[in-house]
């Protein structure tokens, strides 16, 4: 059993407030507050009773997470809350971990993503990520931006720069780099380095767009413009952003689960729940009285 | 935490402080490059000044001998007792003089007095106290001859076959240069020939034919040195050896070293590449790759002459005598392949030089962040296609540094050579326009080789020993070109691939 990584401290008074929480920081798995409005909603990703270990130690438990079609879903938590691991999850990134165990189902578009025979490479394709860290490729950024395709197998030049500009266009980078597409992406600032990044997800179109925490090593003025970026994508692309900085979940996405120690503890409408959640623990959370 | 340690100036220790260390450590950074430099001057000095013509020196002895020839070198040195207890008068009295005067020690001089066919001797050691007079004679003429060494004397007739037709010297030195360079014979076809008046008195006739250079030494201007150094430079490293490689140029031997070094180079870097990428991207890491690993590293330790013989018993016995065996089988018993040639040297260099290239591409592997691979894996790229279009690119520049490495550790490698191909004379060339043009059976010539040739094996091995700076000089330079050259196509790489300002 994992031990847990929070510690609350001397809080004998008021140990009821954080009833859920005490409980799965003693290793119970409790049930996912999920509010109607996502029910709702038509989903296009369903998270459902998965659990996730690497080696002995188990990190995801029964996670339920239903994500609605072109809306933008929050993932929000303490740090080493699995949120990462979670998004990871979806287009099978943790694969790439030798010691990883899953169980439960995540399908994509009904499509099973853990499915026997499933061609990874063919699931990643019609997911884009963004990282935390930019990671231009050593190219071009034309080339960065049409990597998929080209690992694909396109060489028709007029598809691969029209492909390019739209992505770069869609991503807000158009203006500043048309001049400049041959050169290296290395040689850019760290904000435009991000927005390629993003240029480079959604350039062959993908049904989802996943990103963990995409603005944790940018300045506030490149955060900006990422999270204008991701209001923009908002309806083409389904979004599931990684993030740990509350106001910008409450910014940018549309519905927010909150995790803790590899549970979701609620989920809901991002308004109702920074606003008006229906666990006091969220509150607790939103309102920085812990985490 | 030492920045707080303001309380007391001994709050902090001294090797808390760590200047200590630095000084120690600038030590062994001082003393590595002093010993360095030392080599590189002695090698500079000694290889740039052997082409530079020395006057030539008539010098008389007590005993009336009579010796020309080039001053090469001088010391001072512990004579036997009782030295001048052996000698006459005016020696004897010069010997304890001298001994008086420099503290128990005499001079002397190594004059290099050639005429090897008549003395017997190329160098002759003359102590200070037996000179009796030294002078500079102005016509005194430097043979370089085809055979036999060089040749001083001063010219007395300029003769084709039996007739005379100059004696005096100026007269004799510009028939000389007239006739040198194209016919040396005369419309009769009797030879040219320069007769000569030895410092002991002979006279001797050198046909033109066998001469390579003459100058008279003591006439030269400045430009005329310079212009006589350049020559030497230019034969040195256009022509083909003479007398046993310690005249003449080494061409064959500079084309041996960039061909198999360049081969060696073209034949480590894709295996050192495979490997160090299987190990670093496609296996999974535990105990295994971690002995491999370590065996790799073990393996640099190995001394090279035991890749020597790994390389004469498998590459050219038993690879060569298979291909012998199987499409040289008319030839036989005299080996094709079963022999050592230079495409066996360059596979047992390789070979040598393989845990060199693999530890720095793992390096460079290792220093290409994760995140790009997760990138492309994201973008739905496979591993090979990540790998090529990522990871490869990204490494690149340490890829390089590792054939860099390799290629100046190839090419000063000579104890392998001997075993698998490099011999001490080698006119073919592995690489020539008779078909198939690039000869890999060939045994060839390499500087390194070169080098100990010279230094070790050769007869006359005062003629010899400036070559063997002037030979090393040209193989550090040679290594110097080759490794500048790559690292500036590194720099290129490095600029394309890497320059980060994130």
């Amino acid at each position: 059993m994992n031990a847990p990584e929070f510690q609350h401290g001397p809080r004998t008074a008021d140990t009821a407030e954080f009833d859920r929480l005490t409980a799965i920081a003693a290793g119970k798995v409790v049930p996912t507050e999920i509010h109607d409005e996502v029910l709702a909603e038509e989903p296009l990703i369903t998270v459902k009773d998965f659990n996730l270990s690497y080696g002995p130690k188990q990190v995801l438990f029964d996670n339920h997470l239903p994500i609605p079609r072109g809306k933008v879903t929050a993932l929000i938590g303490p740090s080493g809350c699995g949120k990462s691991t979670l998004l990871r999850s979806v287009n099978r990134m943790n694969d790439l971990i030798d010691t990883v165990s899953v169980s439960g189902r995540i399908t994509l578009s009904g499509d099973d993503v853990y499915g026997p025979g499933v061609d990874v490479i063919e699931l990643r394709r019609r997911m884009g990520m963004v990282f935390q860290k930019s990671n231009p490729f050593p190219m071009s950024i034309r080339e960065n931006v049409v990597y998929a395709l080209r690992i694909n197998g396109e060489r028709n030049r007029a598809v691969l720069d029209r492909v390019c500009e739209k992505a770069l266009r869609g991503a807000a980078l158009w203006d500043e780099v048309k001049d400049r597409l041959d050169e290296s992406a290395l040689g850019m600032s760290g904000g435009q380095q991000q927005r390629l990044c993003i240029a480079r997800a959604i350039a062959a179109e993908p049904e989802v767009l996943l990103m963990d925490e995409p603005c944790s090593a940018l300045d506030p003025i490149a955060t900006t413009r990422v999270e204008e970026l991701i209001l923009r994508l908002r309806g083409d692309y389904t979004v599931l952003i990684v993030t740990h900085n509350m106001q910008q979940a409450s910014r940018v996405s549309d519905y927010t689960a909150f995790m803790y120690l590899g549970q979701i503890v609620e989920y809901g409408p991002t308004a109702q729940l920074f606003t008006n959640p229906h666990l006091k623990e969220t509150e607790d959370y939103i309102t920085g009285r812990f985490g | 935490m030492m920045g707080n340690g303001r309380t007391s100036p001994r709050a902090t220790s001294l090797l808390a402080r760590g200047e200590p260390m630095v000084w120690l450590a600038g030590f062994g950074l001082v003393t590595g490059l002093v010993m360095v430099t030392v080599l590189v001057v002695l090698v500079f000095w000694q290889g740039l000044t052997t082409f530079w013509p020395r006057p030539v020196e008539e010098i008389t002895t007590r005993g009336g001998r009579v010796l020309m020839g080039e001053v090469t070198r001088q010391e001072d040195y512990q004579p036997e007792p009782g030295l001048a207890g052996g000698l006459e008068g005016d020696a004897a009295r010069a010997v304890l003089d001298e001994l008086d005067r420099q503290g128990g020690r005499l001079h002397r001089r190594l004059v290099r007095t050639g005429n090897f066919e008549l003395t017997g001797e190329h160098f002759r050691w003359v102590a200070d106290y037996d000179v009796a007079a030294a002078t500079r004679p102005g016509w005194a003429l430097v043979f370089e001859r085809m055979a036999w060494g060089r040749f001083y004397g001063t010219p007395i007739a300029f003769v084709a076959g039996d007739s005379v037709l100059a004696t005096a010297p100026e007269k004799v030195w510009e028939l000389y240069r007239k006739h040198h360079h194209d016919h040396r014979v005369d419309l009769d076809g009797a030879a040219y020939a320069m007769r000569t008046l030895t410092a002991d008195g002979g006279t001797e006739d050198i046909a033109l034919a066998d001469i390579v250079r003459a100058y008279p030494a003591n006439r030269l201007s400045f430009a005329g040195k310079v212009g006589l150094y350049l020559a030497r430079w230019g034969e040195f490293l256009t022509a083909e050896p003479r007398e046993a490689n310690s005249e003449g140029g080494v061409f064959p031997a500079i084309f041996g070293t960039v061909l198999m070094t360049l081969g060696m180079t073209i034949l480590v870097v894709p295996f050192g590449v495979m490997s160090a990428l299987y190990l670093r991207e496609y296996a999974k890491q535990g105990w295994l790759t971690s002995a491999v690993r370590i065996s790799i590293n073990n393996l640099a330790g190995v001394p090279s002459i035991v890749f020597g013989v790994f390389g004469m018993g498998f590459f050219s016995y038993f690879v060569g005598g298979r291909i012998d065996a199987l499409f040289f089988a008319d030839r036989l018993p005299n080996p094709t392949f079963g022999t050592g040639g230079i495409m066996w040297a360059s596979l047992t260099l390789a070979l040598l030089t393989l845990p060199v290239v693999i530890v720095a591409t793992e390096e460079a592997l290792a220093a290409v962040p994760d995140s790009m691979r997760e990138g492309s894996f994201a973008c739905g790229a496979t591993r090979w296609q990540t790998i090529r279009r990522v990871v490869l690119p990204r490494s690149l520049p340490g890829i390089m540094t590792g054939a860099i490495l390799a290629m100046a550790r190839g090419a000063g490698e000579v104890a392998p050579l001997m075993l698998v191909g490099a011999v001490k004379l080698a006119p073919d060339l592995p690489l020539d326009l008779h078909f198939p043009f690039l000869h890999p059976e060939r045994s060839f010539m390499h500087l390194g080789f070169h080098i100990y040739d010279l230094g070790f094996q050769s007869q006359n091995s005062e003629a010899a020993k400036p070559m063997v700076f002037t030979t090393t000089l040209l193989l550090m330079g040679i290594v110097l070109f080759l490794n500048a050259a790559a690292i500036l196509l590194r720099s290129r790489l490095a600029r394309k691939y890497t320059g980060s300002k994130f």
